[in-house]
């Protein structure tokens, strides 16, 4: 083993079972001060903060939980190399913090006993003390600190009760007052381990810890032995393996060895303390579980939180989003009013505040569903709904786990990508990352309502289902008929591997902590913005640039003239008004006319809102022309703007692109102007409608419910002279948008969650490619049974 | 016998656990040792995973990898 002396302490790792009250316990310890990222090159997250200590601080890692050193994937090596120092960009840990359930301590001490070969100084805190005297557990603590050889401090980190022992000993530790403790298992295996080492590591400065080369040597994964290769070389692993096999020979298999001697000693150290109560005590937890996990009462408790999640997400996150939208809109003309018309208004307030906007509206969801999700697995109910769902998932070679993650994609794909760091196998989780976006969020919802409501007709089927009802339930099916397949295939080809254990500890539940609740909440949230919002407003900036530019002065020049003629022939309308009203004014100039309606008292009221009151009624048939006028102008106005606006993005590279790709599309029933909004709604789905709005010559502000724009979609005529749109054509659409990655947070958050960009790029490929594909398909099947 | 052919409510010794690759590894390092006591507390509402309780705590595994555990009644 080591066996350097205690080193004073630069970093705490804090490490122990899941479930054990790690996070509760570093949260306690650290206060706010913490920092979240991903330990560098895998996606295990990783939480540093300080520990005040009476006069300094300490720094401290929260790990994550795990049942044992041993790493059935790549990720789980995380936990022994930091612990080892031999992560790259970790700093070595001076001390371990190793917190374990005083409920379930005969588990919990596998994990510890292979803590203590690693030979850094250790102190324990056994958490979780309320639940073992709910259990009728008596606990002789001083023994187990004596055998074990290190500090024991109960604690009940839920309440900081014995907290500040805890941080007497962690002084201590860092003092280097605490020795590291003596391992005392496989005595004649860890001598030749250790000599294997030390020949191996020779002179080449590459650490090589004895407990690593002990996970490699017994691990049946593989993954410590194909790392350690990778540093040391090939003959290194020969050599390892031929060490292996040596010692399989003469001790039988190892890991059962392993597993067999630790609980032994285990047993043989816990003998005497603890004294478990004469007749098994039924907990709360206990009865809690027999209603939870029923057949029938638990599947149907598990229906009724799904649907009060759904309905918390469309009922409250509704409104804020909508809120925040308005604010934004509102933000938006606020500063745009403040700046010149040109091209500085149109970035500020389409581009940077649209984009602003476009990151804050996905939080009042994410914050809820993240605020749903935690206070459910604080609970410990998460781990009894991947039990009693897993079945089905096991199916398509995923587990229970990936539930959660999934269904929260209906909501938006984006908190759903979040959740499935709850899903420990790192293939799982990323086929369900994968096909999450392929659940119907409600971005899609804009889209499938215009659609629906302008080409669907409103007819019965069956006498009980109306079409338009069916054809959204539809959308909304085909995503989950088209992850069955995708995820079986991704994990028999690309995510292929051995199926990951499924084993699952139930843990106990517990009241939901408001401070690990708030601290989760804040930090998903915090992790959104930063990191995936930056991806966010960048491509809403450069979507917005490629719709804006090149801006031709021709437009401009063309639209200047047209304006200056509707002025004119406003003023000659409202001059021959006047001129009827009284024809003594006639002929009227303009500079007459406006010095007419200044020093006329009697016509001060036409630039009154409400008609005059009494008097002369040809003065009121005036009144009323002379409004009728000016609303005539400007409507004649607006359109000349929505033309103008229309114009431009028919011009710019946005639109000249898709004209270009206008082959592509055709195949699929559309022309170049909805292939263009559709490349358009690449930052968000819903983008389409404002941007149809656009080319339609109706202005941005176009929502699903606008009854112009359903009209202006009705009666769109193709290049052909045939109408563009058909049942055909919008369904072609609908499937389109229903599996597209049409959705820039969606592939940042993967992005961010996968740290690579590897990830996003294939969901993109490959959803866009199926939407392609399913969209052909089902525009020529509907042609062809002549629903066009 | 395996652990996975018990009905709610049975409980069992294990003898051994047979097989190899992680699953193996994973339900030895759970506690799944020679001579540990394991009751099977219920099975999930599609008859899969099952929830056993040994050494105290509560563990769901599916039926498969519960098949990889030998038993004796005791
Ligand atoms: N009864 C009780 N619950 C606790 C205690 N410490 C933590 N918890 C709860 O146990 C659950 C798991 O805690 P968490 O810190 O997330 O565990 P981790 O998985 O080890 O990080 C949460 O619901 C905590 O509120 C404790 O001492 N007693
Ligand atoms: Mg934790």
């Amino acid at each position: 083993m080591d066996n350097r002396p205690a080193l004073a302490a630069r970093a705490v790792a804090v490490v122990g079972n899941p479930n054990t009250g790690k996070t509760t316990l570093f949260n306690a310890l650290t206060g706010l001060k913490q920092r979240t990222g991903n330990f560098p090159g895998c996606t295990v997250e990783k939480k540093t903060g300080r520990i005040q200590l009476e006069n300094n601080t300490v720094e401290a890692i929260d790990l994550p939980g795990t049942y044992s050193l041993a790493a059935v994937s790549l990720d789980e090596l995380v936990v022994p190399e930091v612990l080892l120092g031999v992560r790259e960009g970790v700093e070595p840990v001076g001390g371990i913090l190793v917190v374990a359930d005083a409920s379930t301590l005969h588990r919990n001490l596998y994990l510890v006993t292979q803590l203590m070969e690693l030979g850094r100084p250790m102190v324990m805190a056994l958490n979780m003390m309320d639940l073992a005297l709910e259990r009728g557990l008596e606990i002789d603590i001083e023994t187990l600190s004596r055998r074990l050889g290190f500090p024991v401090v109960p604690t009940h980190a839920g309440k900081a009760e014995g907290l500040a022992e805890l941080r007497l000993e962690l002084r201590r530790l860092m003092d280097g007052r605490i020795k590291p403790p003596k391992p005392e298992l496989f005595r004649d295996f860890y001598d030749r381990i250790t000599r294997f080492a030390d020949e191996e590591a020779g002179d080449r400065r590459l650490p090589l810890p004895p407990a690593l080369v002990f996970r490699a040597l017994f691990d049946e994964s593989g993954f410590a032995a194909q790392h350690l290769g990778e540093w040391f070389g090939e003959d290194f692993r020969t050599r390892l393996m031929q060490l292996r096999r040596e010692l399989e020979a003469e001790h039988g298999k190892l890991i059962e060895l392993e597993a067999r001697e630790r609980y032994t000693w285990v047993r043989e150290l816990l003998d005497k303390v603890i004294r478990k109560p004469e007749h098994k005590i039924v907990t709360r937890s206990e009865r809690i579980d027999k209603f939870l996990t029923h057949k029938v009462w638990g599947v149907l408790t598990l229906f009724v939180v799904m649907t009060v999640l759904f309905q918390t997400i469309y009922a409250w996150a509704g409104p804020l989003m909508d809120g925040i939208e308005g604010l934004i809109g509102a933000l938006g003309g606020a500063v745009g009013s403040l700046l010149p018309e040109g091209m500085l208004r149109s970035l500020v307030v389409d581009g940077i505040v649209a984009g602003v906007g476009a990151v804050l509206v996905f939080l009042p969801q994410i914050l809820l569903l993240f605020l749903f999700i935690a206070v459910l697995e604080d609970f410990g109910y998460m781990a009894r709904a991947a039990f009693l769902m897993d079945r089905i998932f096991s199916k398509v070679g995923l587990s229970g786990k990936s539930l959660i993650p999934l269904l929260s994609s209906f909501a938006c794909a984006i908190p759903g990508i979040m959740a499935t760091r709850t899903i420990p196998h790192p293939r799982d989780r990323f086929t369900t990352i994968l096909v999450a976006p392929l659940m119907s969020c409600s971005a899609r919802l804009p889209v499938y309502v215009i659609m629906i409501a302008a080409f669907i007709p409103q007819k019965q089927v069956l006498g009980i289902f109306g079409l338009q009802g069916l054809t959204l339930l539809g959308m909304y099916l085909v995503g989950v008929v088209v992850a069955v397949p995708t995820a079986w295939i991704l994990k028999k080809t690309l995510l292929k591997g051995e199926t990951p254990p499924f084993l699952m500890e139930l843990p106990s539940y517990k009241r939901p902590n408001p401070r690990t609740v708030g601290i989760r909440v804040y930090q998903s949230g915090m992790a959104f913005v930063t990191r995936a919002g930056t991806v966010i407003l960048a491509v809403t900036v450069v979507v917005w640039a490629m719709a804006y530019f090149p801006r031709s002065g021709e437009i401009e020049d063309n639209y200047a003239a047209l304006r200056i003629e509707a002025e004119a022939q406003h003023m000659m309308a409202r001059a021959g008004l006047l001129e009827s009203f009284d024809p003594q004014l006639a002929p009227l100039s303009l500079e007459r006319m406006e010095r007419v309606l200044k020093e006329n008292p009697q016509l001060a009221v036409l630039n009154d809102d409400k008609p005059p009151v009494s008097g002369d009624p040809a003065l009121q048939a005036l009144y009323a022309d002379w409004r009728q006028l000016d609303a005539g102008y400007q409507e004649k106005l607006a359109e000349l703007d929505s033309r103008e606006s229309g114009d431009y993005l028919r011009d710019s590279y946005l639109g000249r692109m898709g004209q270009v790709m206008e082959p592509l599309v055709v195949p699929l029933g559309w022309d170049w102007r909805i292939g263009m909004a559709t490349i358009a709604s690449f930052p968000a789905r819903e983008i389409i409608i404002a941007t149809l709005g656009v080319i339609f010559n109706l202005g941005a502000d176009m929502d699903e419910e606008s009854v112009e724009l359903k009209q202006a979609l009705k009666t769109a005529v193709g290049a052909d002279g045939n109408k563009l749109f058909s049942i055909p054509v919008a369904l072609s659409i609908m499937v389109f948008f229903a599996l597209c990655a049409q959705c820039a947070a969606t592939l940042a958050t993967i992005r961010k969650e996968t740290d690579s960009w590897r990830w996003p790029v294939l969901s993109f490929t490959y959803m866009t490619s199926l939407a392609y594909l399913a969209a052909f398909g089902v525009f020529h099947l509907t042609t062809a049974l002549g629903w066009g | 016998m395996t652990l996975n052919t018990l009905s709610p409510g049975q409980s069992c010794r294990v003898k051994s656990v047979r097989g190899s690759g992680p699953t193996y590894q994973r339900l030895l390092e759970m506690g799944l040792i020679p001579d540990t006591e394991v009751q099977v507390v219920r099975l999930a509402p599609m008859g899969d995973p099952m929830e056993v309780q040994l050494h105290g705590y509560y563990l769901s595994l599916r039926k498969n990898e519960a098949a990889m555990v030998e038993i004796e009644n005791g």
